[in-house]
């Protein structure tokens, strides 16, 4: 029997469950896009039927790290920029739970930055919701990487003079095999991409469009959107990486030209996750590690293997 | 020569495959019945470069390089860079020879590769060999070796011409050849290793060897360990079963041991971007269940500051190991130093969590690293485990029985689902993971996947809950909850008996250390008690929470006490005034932070010259207690 018997559970689960008692009701200002990715993953989860108990989310630091405090399961507040590989870690360990990491443009695409690059590269089984909102909202409002060239803030106070990082492009060259783009205001896209995230087997990145009513004022509230999979004007095919790149390339442009593109741009379902890869190479138990623990049975012990050192 | 050791060293440039032939002849000599111990110096170069291992052996026991050295193997350095090439450092070819002279002791051998060295490039060489009366022995080391395979081989003719002269029996290192190597190489080793211990046979006078190699025998099975090793055995019986990291020297060491362990133990080993995720990924691991570690030298446990203070907030179990080496920035990678003990013990914002444990030999290492995982799981904080390039690199032989334990893969304060069951939960079922009681400040916890064992963990204070929370009282709890636990791990550590103090007992002067410098302060007292100076010393090896009763009792038993250590700024004695609030008259300081750790005779010597307003001849340094001179 395992000693995890959440995970895996056959059940129905409602929505409710993922409302914490503590804090039912989120502190982010009213009309906060983050309101949006709580909703679409609490919907997500209970459609997919993943119970609180066998979802570990790990978030960073601002904003969107409160995701922990009014989303109800296994959670890990950590660190700035560091939700990543505490996540991957998580995942490796302990294998049937469901991982998902979440964190602010800052914290995935500036300070984390080397974190996403390699846990795309390395295509951990495992979903990042990266709540995009183009400002630090924490702080007050300072510039982020993904604020538009010339965005004026308190610490770039004659415009931002940087041009703005490309997410999904970035994503699918470091290697990500699931990528894709939503918007608060769009939440049965959100639920859906989030769904597939999920399902997709291998690192899926979703770049989630957060509009900040308070700090980011000027910018657009992401609507109108456009879903480029219903769009006669777009047609590529996700499966291609060339093709996907442009359209990734495209829409990341638009969005600083006022058009909101969201969709799915990249899945590949053909390439093996880490975690196969590694066991694949022998370099990772086929069971669960953090079950056998649990377990009764014999451990190795290093008197066995000083032969080969001394 | 009439020595009652070998101190036998063998010197050549990076990639003259100086450490595998070290080993291999360390461990013959070990299975001949010797205790041996290896030191090993070398540059931060892939080819090129000053390089020796210095092999000690004795009948008696061995904690310490020695003083000097009797037998050198000058190879040359085949990778040289040269004067005509513009090298930066000077002649190197010859420096395998020409700069270990210094320590060479009177009377002592030197054999070397004529095929590559000319002593005439050496400043008043025959006369110093006549001064010193050392014997000189020159072989075509390279000739033989690509008489009968490659150059490289030059190493294994320098070990048939040490049997030859000494009258070690090559047997036993046949033997290991056969182990290690097989087919064409094996044979035309074999085939070098013969014609230069034959050569020399008949070229001098084998009937009358200079230097007579003590002979000793062991009761039990001996291996060949360093302290890196008795990190990994230490963690893997222990049920590690996960370690994350990223290369630096001298951590490397540890981290490719387990590495290499880990695909038959059903473990998992992540090399990874930085030293930042290598230390989430510990906790993250930790976290989901596993035991794990991570670990680095200096530069790389800088960036592991931040990792290492969400565990102590979120009371993760948590093992690191910090290998020093001389800092500060990319310092000398390849050099010891003890100066990263403040920045173990304090670094990461907020009042410091943690436990630090500072092992002095190999089999020290293997017992506190298995400690350290225990705390870590049974307490739920962090647990350092800091040594440095010198024991990390160091070979000795130990019984091969001090391996021979049971694994223990117990992860310490967790729940079960059963016994969640009995737990204290939140209206919808959140487990109270962080409750204010606990027994010794611990409160249990789960494990995500676990039935009613959901909760928060957070690097923000919180509330038994896991929730988010600035209240003052809450905050007080918790943090006083946090403490309790150190106050509970200081008291358990007490309880152990262990012996720390050695040398004579009734003596007024002591000599305290701590971590890698205690195996030469050992051999340093006994030098002193056995020239009629009494003398003891105290070998400190748990750093935080700092062993309190420990120092004062000892401190309060002497009238003098010299603080022995490999940093500048005196970083242990400080932590010991700072923890016990007194003493500055009684401490004095030895300090030695030119990259090479203390020989003996250089506390020898400042134990005797102690108070006198001498020089010291070393290249250490001497720092009166307060109110002295």
């Amino acid at each position: 029997m395992s000693a995890f018997s959440a995970i895996g559970e056959e059940r129905e689960v409602a929505q409710d469950e993922f409302t914490p008692s503590i804090e039912p009701q989120p502190t982010w200002c009213p009309g906060c896009g983050d309101y949006g990715v709580l909703k679409a993953l609490k919907g997500a989860m209970a459609e997919l039927g993943k119970n609180p108990e066998e979802i570990l989310l790990c978030t960073g630091i601002g904003c969107s790290g409160k995701l922990n405090s009014y989303f109800d399961s296994y959670g890990f507040h950590t660190i700035h920029g560091r939700s990543l590989p505490v996540a991957r870690a998580a995942k490796l360990a302990n294998d049937g739970v469901e991982v998902i990491a979440a964190g602010g443009d800052g914290d995935g695409y500036g300070i984390g930055g080397n974190h996403f690059i390699h846990t795309a590269r390395e295509n951990h089984d495992m979903t990042y919701i990266v709540f995009n909102n183009e400002v630090f909202g924490l702080t007050k409002g300072q510039t982020s990487p993904t604020s538009p060239k010339g965005h004026k803030s308190k610490t770039q106070p004659n415009g931002n003079a940087k041009t703005p990082i490309r997410p999904l492009s970035m994503s699918l060259t470091a290697g990500a095999s699931y990528v894709a783009r939503t918007a608060a205001v769009n939440p049965n896209q959100a639920k859906e991409i989030i769904k597939e995230a999920i399902q997709h087997d291998g690192f899926s990145h979703v770049d989630f469009l957060t509009q900040c009513p308070t700090w980011n004022k000027d910018a657009k509230q992401y609507v109108p959107y456009v879903d480029i999979q219903d769009s006669e004007d777009y047609d590529f095919d996700v499966h291609d990486r060339r093709e996907a790149q442009e359209a990734m390339h495209e829409t990341e442009d638009a969005l600083y030209e006022g058009t909101v593109l969201t969709g799915r741009y990249f899945v590949d379902d053909e390439r093996p996750s880490y975690q196969a890869e590694k066991r694949a190479r022998g370099d990772m138990p086929e069971g669960s590690l953090a079950e056998r623990y649990f377990e009764d049975g014999d451990w190795e012990r290093s008197y066995d293997f000083i032969d080969r050192h001394a | 020569m009439t020595d009652d050791e070998l101190i036998w060293r063998i010197a050549g440039g990076s990639g003259d495959g100086i450490d595998s032939t070290s080993q291999n002849f360390a461990k013959a000599l070990m299975r001949s019945g010797l205790n041996v111990f290896t030191h090993r110096h070398y540059p931060s170069r892939i080819r090129g470069g000053h390089t020796y291992v210095e092999i000690r052996a004795s009948s008696e026991d061995v904690t310490s390089r020695g003083d000097g050295y009797n037998f050198l193997v000058a190879l040359g350095d085949s990778f040289a860079r040269n004067p005509k090439e513009n090298a930066y450092y000077g002649e190197e070819e010859v420096k395998p020879l020409a700069e270990n002279l210094d320590e060479l002791r009177e009377g002592g051998v030197i054999v070397y590769d004529s095929g590559l060295l000319d002593t005439d490039e050496i400043e008043n060489f025959d006369q110093r060999v006549e001064e010193n009366d050392w014997h000189v022995y020159d072989v075509d080391l390279r000739g033989i070796a690509k008489e009968h395979g490659r150059e490289i081989m030059r190493n294994t003719a320098g070990v048939g011409v040490t049997a030859a002269l000494t009258g070690i029996d090559t047997s036993y290192v046949e033997d290991l050849m056969a182990e290690a190597m097989g087919g064409d190489i094996l044979e035309a080793n074999l085939n070098v290793l013969h014609d230069a211990y034959e050569h020399v046979q008949e070229e001098y006078d084998a009937d009358a060897p200079d230097v007579t190699v003590p002979t000793g025998e062991h009761d039990e099975e001996q291996v060949l360990v360093s302290g890196s090793h008795g990190i990994a055995y230490g963690a893997l019986d222990e049920g590690c079963r996960f370690i994350a990291g990223y290369p630096m020297t001298p951590w490397t060491d540890v981290f490719t041991i387990l590495t290499n362990l880990m695909p038959d133990v059903g473990g998992i080993s992540e090399q990874v971007e930085d030293e930042i995720a290598a230390a989430a990924l510990a906790v993250g691991a930790s976290h989901a269940g596993a035991k794990a570690m991570s670990g680095s030298s200096g530069g790389g446990f800088s960036l592991m500051s931040e990792p290492l203070g969400l565990a102590e907030m979120t009371e993760t179990p948590l093992v690191l190991v910090e290998s020093m080496r001389a800092g500060p920035s990319t310092g000398m990678p390849t050099k010891p130093e003890q100066a990263d003990l403040e920045h173990v013990l304090y670094t990461s914002q907020g009042d410091s969590h943690r436990v630090v444990f500072a092992p002095s030999d190999p089999v020290e290492c293997y017992e506190q690293t298995r400690k350290a995982f225990q705390i870590a799981y049974d307490y739920q904080i962090p647990v350092m485990v800091i040594y440095d390039q010198k024991l990390s690199g160091e070979h000795r032989n130990v019984p091969k029985s001090t391996f021979d334990e049971e694994p223990n893969p117990d992860l310490g304060s967790v729940l079960t689902e059963e016994e969640l069951e009995d737990q204290p939960h939140g209206e919808t079922g959140i487990y109270h993971r962080f409750q204010h009681e606990g027994e010794e400040g611990v409160s249990p916890r789960s494990i995500p996947g676990q039935k009613g064992g959901r909760y928060l963990a957070t690097g923000n204070e919180h509330t038994p809950e896991g929730h988010i929370s600035e209240s003052p009282s809450n905050r007080k709890a918790q943090v006083d909850r946090r403490n309790e636990k150190l106050a509970a791990i200081r008291e358990s550590l007490d309880a152990d008996e262990r012996q720390e103090v050695y040398g004579d007992e009734s003596a007024d002067y002591g000599i305290i250390s701590w971590g890698s410098q205690s195996g030469t302060v050992l051999e340093a007292v006994e030098r002193l008690n056995d020239d009629g100076h009494p003398v003891k010393g105290l070998s400190v090896s748990e750093m935080a929470p700092f062993p309190k009763e420990l120092l004062s009792e000892f401190i309060e038993s002497v009238d003098d006490v010299l603080v022995v250590e490999m940093s500048s700024t005196a970083q242990f004695h400080g932590v010991i005034q700072k923890n016990l609030g007194r003493y500055g008259e009684k401490l004095s300081s030895l300090l030695k932070y030119d990259g090479n750790p203390f020989e003996p005779a250089e506390i020898v010597e400042a134990v005797e010259e102690h108070g006198s307003g001498e020089e010291l001849s070393s290249n250490t340094r001497f720092e009166a207690a307060a109110g002295g001179d």
